[in-house]
């Protein structure tokens, strides 16, 4: 059984986000992560080798740099990794960037591939789908449970109020949740594996990637197009009055109902 | 692709168990603004298995026309019959915006769809004008007019982007619940309901349904709450969070609390908001004898209502708070929660 796990470097926005005096994010100061969904995907694909032998690829797209998270992976116990990286490719949206996995994906056996729900950077939780889409196999997104039967998953798929417990053949696609599974350690042995194999890594660019065309990569090949980005004004103080409980009462419920909250 | 043919504003109308989701009259009535600009008609989008009933309830809330798209093979939401019922749609009626709400289907159904009719999609957008694209001229590039602006928060909150899409159609999003406003509903209003069944053929990417459990989870999880009401170490003692619990349960949302609250064994760490707790987002944070460590504020600022209430006067809580009130918690909660009980019940 061969497994694709795709992850992202992601800036680490959660727990040590820095701004800058002017109150901007500082990308400089943040540390990078394998994406969290991402590394949830990674251990429930390490949990199918432990279990079934499963061949695990991790497979990335980003810049040179991106190879950290290959690293990372392979040192957790995945057996190769794969990065696309190329200037033709960058400023991609979600459809140039599914187009260019699906492209990498198309030079690779996989009979289950893993993708995390979505990445704290974008949190778009598109491009899992979308590349379920390009490669016409089906997709289960928000999988908070996995395993195995013959030739199919089956999968907890999390909605709001309830979960379905789906059925799909191999090979399909898997979006999985961070609340999935508790990621392993990366392990003194892997590190050791990683940092002296160089042959479990494979950079490919443009040219690796099959049957897609240069109109559906990188920033031309991008739909959407940015009209204006800003760093987030830091919300100022609002309002702050001192009124007795009764008065407090009637101000906080005008409020709620001049929202539309009541 | 000839853009000129695209016309019409049409919104998913999201229902489960033939119910329709609140974000359907939401997207209505945000479409119907955009409409408005466009000088053009809202669409809603019913995908189910005996929906067509549904029809007038969208009516009622602003849609002009309902496509109704009825199969058994519809009867569960399931990504594959649903992106194809919605991408048939697409290419049948040509909109040139199309909607969807960001709720767990949405999310999931939306990608699917614009990778099959490729189109650009924008996730979890709070905000949708009409305007220009580029939105200022810009030397040697075509403005082009009547585009769908598509504002949506990215890194954690800490930048806004607005998206455009020119060159292709629908233009399509997906909106955050609860941010857009449902027009008020007109008993008996009428739409024009047109039936359409593109066919439904399983194939391998139909996946099967083997059990459908409706449990909710024991744990509720705070991220998905609209509306929270945190508690920090100003409650004094756990049992005061039964006044914050009540407060919650009238407005329909959730208990959640600070970093102290846990420190102290009054609550269990999955309901922690902050740094080394969860990021939130609902609609309405009330943040109850909550200081406002810096810690706590990375969790909740981008809240979009932040109502505070504290004792002292100077709380860091106050600087980020849309509504601070300086006061006695223990006497404000509680005389809140009936006024806000006595306020709903008359509603209703």
């Amino acid at each position: 059984m061969k497994v694709v796990v795709c992850i992202k470097q992601v800036p680490d926005t959660k727990g040590g986000v820095k701004f800058n005096p002017d109150g901007t994010l500082d990308r400089a100061a943040m540390m990078t992560i394998m994406n969290p969904d991402d590394k949830a995907g990674l251990e429930a694909a390490l949990r199918l080798k432990d279990e079934y032998g499963a061949e695990v690829t991790v497979l990335t797209m980003g810049l040179p740099k991106a190879k950290d998270v290959l690293l990372e992976a392979v040192a957790m116990g995945a057996d190769k990794g794969v990065l696309v990286t190329d200037r033709v490719l960058g400023g991609a949206d979600t459809w140039a960037t599914s187009q260019t996995l699906a492209g990498a994906l198309r030079n690779m056996e996989y009979d289950l591939i893993i993708t995390g729900r979505q990445a704290i950077d974008g949190d778009t939780a598109q491009v899992g789908p979308q590349i379920s889409e390009h490669l016409h196999i089906p997709v289960i997104s928000y999988a908070q449970n996995l395993k195995i039967e013959g030739d199919s998953v089956i999968v907890e798929r999390q909605y709001d109020d309830r979960y379905h417990v789906l059925k799909a053949k191999m090979p399909c696609l898997i979006t999985a949740l961070a609340e999935l599974n508790e990621p392993r350690y990366m392990t003194p042995g892997g590190i050791f594996e990683a940092c002296t194999n160089d042959e479990k890594f494979t950079t490919w660019g443009r040219a690796d990637l099959k049957d897609v065309e240069d109109s559906n990569l990188g920033l031309k090949g991008s739909p959407t197009q940015i009209a204006k980005a800003s760093d987030k004004v830091r919300k100022g103080a609002g309002e702050k009055v001192t009124l007795d409980p009764a008065e407090a009462v009637a101000y906080i419920a005008g409020k709620l109902k001049e929202k539309h909250v009541i | 692709m000839n853009l000129e043919e695209y016309k019409g504003v049409y919104v998913f109308a999201q229902q489960v168990d033939n119910c329709i989701n609140s974000i359907a009259f939401e997207l209505i009535g945000k479409g119907k603004d955009l409409a408005a600009d466009l000088g053009t008609e809202v669409t809603a989008v019913l995908v189910g298995s005996g929906v067509k009933g549904l029809a007038d309830e969208l009516a009622e809330y602003g849609a002009d026309k309902v496509i109704v798209v009825d199969d058994p093979e519809l009867k569960e939401y399931r990504t594959e019959p649903y992106a194809h019922a919605l991408s048939s749609v697409i290419e049948k009626y040509k909109p040139e915006i199309f909607l969807v709400g960001a709720t767990a289907i949405g999310r999931d159904l939306g990608p699917r769809v614009s990778a099959r009719i490729h189109t650009g999609l924008t996730a979890d957008c709070t905000q949708l004008d009409i305007g220009d694209f580029p939105m200022t001229p810009v030397p040697g590039k075509e403005t082009k007019h009547n585009q769908l602006l598509m504002t949506r928060p990215a890194f954690g909150g800490n930048t806004i982007a607005t998206i455009a899409c020119p060159d292709f159609r629908p233009q399509m999003a997906t909106v955050r619940p609860g941010v857009m406003q449902k027009k008020e509903k007109v008993a008996g209003a009428k739409a024009n309901v047109e039936e359409f069944n593109p066919g439904f053929t399983p194939n391998d990417n139909y996946v099967e349904i083997l059990e459908v459990v409706k449990a909710v989870s024991e744990t509720v999880d705070i991220m998905d709450a609209k509306i929270l009401v945190s508690g920090g170490r100003g409650m004094g003692n756990p049992e005061n969070f039964k006044m914050l619990e009540e407060l919650a349960e009238v407005l329909g949302g959730q208990v959640s609390c600070s970093r102290a609250v846990v420190d102290a064994g009054w609550k269990p760490k999955d309901l922690q908001v902050g740094q080394t707790g969860k990021t939130v987002r609902p609609n309405v944070y009330f943040a109850v004898g909550i200081s406002g460590a810096i810690q706590h504020l990375a969790g909740m600022e981008e809240s979009d209502i932040i109502v505070a209430i504290n004792k002292d006067e100077t709380a860091p809580i106050f600087d980020v708070a849309d509504y601070g009130v300086v006061g006695d918690l223990n006497k404000i909660i509680p005389a809140l929660t009936e006024k806000l009980r006595a306020e709903l019940a008359n509603k209703n």
